[in-house]
């Protein structure tokens, strides 16, 4: 049996006290435990921010590689052994702004994998700068007259016709590891877009503004498979803030696709140079 | 004024650029440059500069951004630093090519991987050929002068080239030094406005950008060569305007008790200084050496940088990049090229050091020159030596 204690890691957390990075991490670990998943099973990729920090501070396989390019290095190397559990890690800055292209890719080819997006509308990494899910009107040092238009990462991965698409709270850690182990059984590319409150550089939207306005979808009723209410539930920010599953669908993963990873993934495959020789000679 | 205040010198560099009355800033945050964009920022903002900061998703968009702004004429600043410099690659090459004169400070940083923010020169040498004048600089004063140096360059319409200041991330970028900031008036009187000839204008359609056949592409890089190497005047022009203007002179190549002196070491940077302490104290030891620094590392300096060091017999050089597998330093390399056909030559020993963030102290500096003497004398095997690994 995997327990938490399989995920503790000793490198010392360099988030500030009270970040909502802790709750996310304590609940990719219980949702980890929960589905038994063995470290060495796992593969958390990430990019460069506060968010992909994370995998530094748990156990299992780790690369981290560029600003906003997560999801390029994931679907690699998904392809090359999809019996890895692989898990994305980024912030809004890189999943949202500079690794935008690459969720609609990642999303559209259904990449099976999962994608947690710790977003605390604001860049941390760099001391405190507009993201682009900042609300309109936040006030930062590169915005000081207030933001612009925020981005709907929902809206967008709706319309990458994504398979599944969640939103989580880093203050619910129950709630939140029950949407990454959904997300991690679902076959095909899962996005969770995590509230995460920033206590250094996000005075707005604080752990209380959000506390006081998610709300579980799935208390109310609502049916995650229906794509128009999707996009109407997808729409909702302001007083009340959806929680939960927004919408999932099953369509097949890339790697079904494809008849060379249909049978295997590559990393099983045997190397034949007969074969190769044989077309050389050819030539 | 000559009063000297302590000021950072990332704030200072945004101040020179509001001095300059800058008519865009686009540009994204990363470590160590962020304080320049920010203050800018806070300017536009506080309507202390009449400027459109536009804050994007990326250095690439960022670089993309300047050129538009460029094109139409707009004076144009962004900063940058490391991956952000490589992201923006292959826009640099466009706004040498369109000649666009976009100025931009590049807080120099290693780059990934592995991931350090820590300060060496692996940025700067990835963008080399890139066709941006490139000068660097060692500390606080010399960014704000030749940030101010930059636009009149740039915007000159014998030049028209980009032009990149590069400062130490950290070592510069995040020090408060005092520092003498010029008088609007005078920096006015100094950088005349931005007359870019063929700018994007409604009126007066321009086509940018259009496609090169084989017939066109030669003579187009012909003529930006022919550009780039013509504007050494013009550089030099300007510093010794700015000489005239505000008393600090500036040079391609600059020399520190190096006349007569058998050993030289070369540097760049805000090392130069730490490297000069170095050579005071050989000096007081005893020992014949001296220091020449490149100031202006595109155009490459030929003429000057031979005349520095044409009596001595060492040539040390200090390159805070690794061109992994290479003849030696990137510095090292373009130094022996410019060497090697005359007749009467320095010994060149190539010494990489002070790699993502790691110091060079006085002590070794002194021990780099003192191994670069007696490496001249007894040869070596290695193309270039990496100086302070822990075995």
């Amino acid at each position: 049996m995997v327990t938490l204690n399989d995920y503790a890691s000793t490198v010392p957390i360099a988030w500030c006290p009270g970040c909502g990075n802790f709750g996310i991490l304590q609940a990719v670990k219980k949702a980890l435990v929960a589905l038994n998943l063995e470290p060495q099973r796992v593969l958390f990729v990430s990019g460069i921010g506060q968010a992909p920090k994370l995998p530094h501070y748990t156990r299992g396989n780790l690369f981290n590689g560029l600003h906003g390019r997560t999801l390029p290095a994931a679907t690699g190397a998904k392809i090359a052994n999809h019996d890895l559990t692989v898990i994305g890690i980024d912030g809004d800055g890189g999943a949202y702004g500079e690794g935008v292209g690459h969720l609609l890719a990642a999303s559209r080819r259904n990449i099976d994998m999962t994608y947690l997006v710790h977003n605390n509308q604001v860049y941390g990494l760099t001391k405190g700068q507009a993201s682009p899910t900042s609300d309109t009107g936040f006030i930062t040092k590169t915005t000081p007259n207030g933001a612009g238009l925020p981005l709907n990462p929902l809206m967008l991965a709706l319309a990458s016709d994504i398979s599944f698409l969640a939103r989580g709270f880093a203050g619910d850690i129950e709630h939140l590891s029950g949407l990454i182990q959904a997300g991690i059984q679902h076959r095909g590319f899962a996005l969770i877009d995590i509230l995460q409150p920033c206590v250094s550089f996000n005075h707005t939207n604080t752990f209380a503004w959000y506390k006081e306005r998610v709300y579980k979808v799935e208390s109310e009723g609502y049916n995650h498979a229906d794509k128009a209410a999707a996009l109407i539930k997808a729409q909702e920010w302001g007083e009340r803030i959806p929680i939960g599953i927004i919408y999932r669908q099953e369509r097949p993963v890339f790697e079904e696709q494809l008849p060379q990873l249909k049978a295997m993934p590559l990393v099983k495959q045997p190397i034949d140079p007969m074969r190769i020789g044989a077309l050389l000679d050819e030539f | 004024m000559t009063t000297r205040i302590g000021i950072e010198v990332s704030i200072a560099v945004a101040d020179a650029v509001q001095l300059c009355n800058a008519d865009v800033v686009a540009a994204y945050p990363i470590t160590p440059q962020t304080h320049i964009v920010e203050h800018l920022a806070e300017l536009v903002a506080n309507g202390e500069l009449d400027a459109e900061y536009i804050p994007v998703e990326s250095e690439h968009s960022a670089m993309s951004a300047c050129l538009g702004s460029a094109a139409t004429g707009a004076r144009t600043f962004t900063a940058t630093s490391s991956q952000g410099l490589v992201l923006m690659d292959e826009v640099l090459f466009v706004a040498s090519g369109m000649r666009l004169p976009i100025v931009m400070a590049v807080a120099n940083r290693a780059l990934s991987s592995p991931l350090s923010i820590w300060g060496d020169h692996s940025d700067v040498m990835s963008v080399r050929d890139t066709g941006w004048i490139q000068i660097f600089v060692e500390n606080g004063q010399q960014a704000v002068d030749n940030t101010i140096c930059a636009f009149r360059i740039a915007e000159d319409n014998r030049v028209l080239l980009p032009t990149m200041i590069h400062l130490d991330g950290f070592n510069l970028t995040h020090v408060i030094e005092p520092i003498i900031m010029p008088e609007e008036s005078e920096v006015a009187k100094f950088l005349p406005p931005n007359k870019f000839p063929l700018p994007l204008n409604p009126d007066k359609p321009v086509a940018m950008g259009s496609f090169a056949a084989p017939g066109i592409f030669i003579e187009a890089k012909w003529a930006q060569e022919q550009n780039m190497k013509a504007s050494k005047k013009v550089i030099m022009e300007v510093w010794n305007e700015f000489y005239k203007a505000f008393g600090r002179q500036y040079l391609p190549v600059e020399k520190y008790k190096s006349d007569g002196a058998k050993v030289l070491i070369l540097t760049m940077g805000s090392f130069s200084e730490t490297a000069s302490v170095a050579v005071d104290e050989l000096i007081d030891e005893g020992k014949d050496v001296g220091q020449v620094r490149l100031r202006l590392w595109r155009p490459f300096p030929f003429d000057e940088f031979r005349q520095a060091v044409k009596d001595a017999d060492v040539l040390v050089v200090l390159d805070r990049a690794v061109s992994v597998g290479g003849p030696a330093g990137p510095v090292a390399s373009e130094v022996k090229s410019a060497l090697y056909n005359l007749a009467k030559k320095p010994k060149v020993v190539s010494f990489i050091a002070g790699l993502g963030g790691r110091d060079i102290t006085v002590k070794g500096f002194k021990d780099i020159i003192t191994k670069g003497i007696e490496i001249a004398r007894t040869g070596s095997k290695n193309e270039y030596e990496i100086y302070g690994v822990r075995e």
